[in-house]
């Protein structure tokens, strides 16, 4: 048994089953930054920090004695707790298929959304900096009527070739525009989605948590997401009704080549 | 068709399913070539094709661990087994026994994860 302490829970073995197929069938869906970086791991739950490979130069400990120490990042751990209702998990032991895990979904969506904030725009308590903290390029204007995104989106990989990054490149892009995006339709009948796609050579990825959107390269080596332990569920306690549970990972974010991404900021 | 290995319906089966077919029926491909480049080395008689053979040999552990290492990202059980017996030195069996009785190593052991790892391509 290990941290997540799961074979004390009341839960049967298919009330595991589908606890966990339920995060699973759900989390791709939001766990958008994790489309667009490279991810490294999981290494396990001891795995404590990223290996910089960089010094800080410090005092020596005694006379003639120079002194450096390694830099490393540590893994920031996040935690969303939420409940499933005992008449819940012994329904399924009945046979049913399609248990009410109502928290469960609502957990889900908060840490992915937390992960592709992190990824995104940083987490300062964490020292983890984000993609649009960390670019070297300006932020380019997005327009708000969609159709003339294809100019932003343009502009945006026109600014990573001139820096010499190479493709495919991938959008991340804030749910509202998204959708806007894949209701739209051009000039001429195009679906702005396969226009959109055409200029990146990559995918749009349906972003929530993101502000505006990112263009960055898919060529790989420039972001680097260092899994720890990956998402998990773990048990915290229980009464006669509920079952106390948490979904829960350990990580940490860098951006390895700053001039690899492009923020897109909304027009106001 | 993906391939002619596929045992369901392609319909019955979702991207990633599909995706770690691709990636096994390869890894079973450079796995087979490895031991076929190894019969022939050992059968030719010609020193300067046995030496091309086995360079061709070993080319194709690369690919196998390569494709090895795609298929541990995306399988947390696949993950924690490898762990556990890889890169260790006392008889194989004695190590899984020695970890299955001493419960799990609480370092690298992956139970309870989701398997969810990198959607790289998944969009």
């Amino acid at each position: 048994m290990n941290h997540l302490l799961r074979n004390l829970a009341p839960i049967s073995d298919s009330g595991w089953d589908a606890i966990d197929q339920e995060a699973t069938s759900r989390l791709p869906t939001y766990l958008a930054a994790r489309k667009l970086v490279d991810f490294s791991g999981p290494h396990g739950w001891s795995h404590s920090s990223t290996d910089l490979g960089r010094i800080a130069t410090i005092a020596g400990p005694s006379e003639g004695v120079t002194a450096a120490q390694r830099r490393v990042l540590p893994l920031m751990e996040v935690r969303t707790e939420f409940r499933v209702s005992r008449i819940e998990l012994d329904d399924v032991e009945r046979g049913t298929t399609n248990p009410d895990l109502p928290e469960l979904d609502e957990a889900i969506r908060q840490i992915a959304l937390g992960e592709n904030v992190t990824v995104f725009h940083g987490h300062q308590a964490a020292g983890l900096r984000g993609i649009t903290e960390s670019t070297s390029h300006e932020p380019i204007p997005l327009d708000r009527d969609v159709e003339r995104s294809p100019d932003g989106v343009a502009r945006a990989v026109d600014t990573l070739r001139q820096a010499g990054i190479d493709g495919p490149y991938g959008l991340a892009i804030c749910p509202d525009l998204y959708t806007r995006i894949i209701e739209s339709a051009e000039y001429g009948g195009h679906l702005l989605l396969d226009h959109l796609r055409k200029i990146l050579g990559g995918p749009l990825v349906w972003t929530p948590g993101i502000e505006g959107g990112v263009v960055l390269s898919l060529r790989g080596g420039d972001f680097q997401f260092d899994s720890g332990q990956d998402l998990s569920i773990g048990y915290l306690d229980h009464d006669a009704d509920v079952v106390r549970l948490y979904i829960e990972e350990s990580f940490s974010f860098r951006v390895l080549e700053p001039d690899a991404a492009v923020a897109l900021r909304l027009e106001t | 068709m993906a391939s002619e290995g596929l045992h369901e319906p392609l319909e019955l089966l979702n991207e990633a399913t599909v995706d770690h077919h691709r990636a096994m029926t390869s890894l079973c491909e450079e796995l087979e070539a490895i031991d076929w480049y190894d019969q022939r080395v050992r059968a030719t008689s010609d020193e300067s094709l046995a030496a091309v053979l086995a360079y061709n040999r070993d080319d194709e552990k690369e690919h196998a661990a390569m494709a090895l290492e795609w298929l541990r990202r995306r399988d947390s059980a696949l993950d924690a087994n490898l762990r556990k017996f890889l890169f260790t030195s006392g008889p194989i069996t004695e190590i899984g026994d020695e970890v299955s009785d001493d419960a799990s190593d609480p370092v690298t052991d992956q139970s309870g994860s989701l398997g969810i790892g990198s959607l790289k391509g998944r969009a």
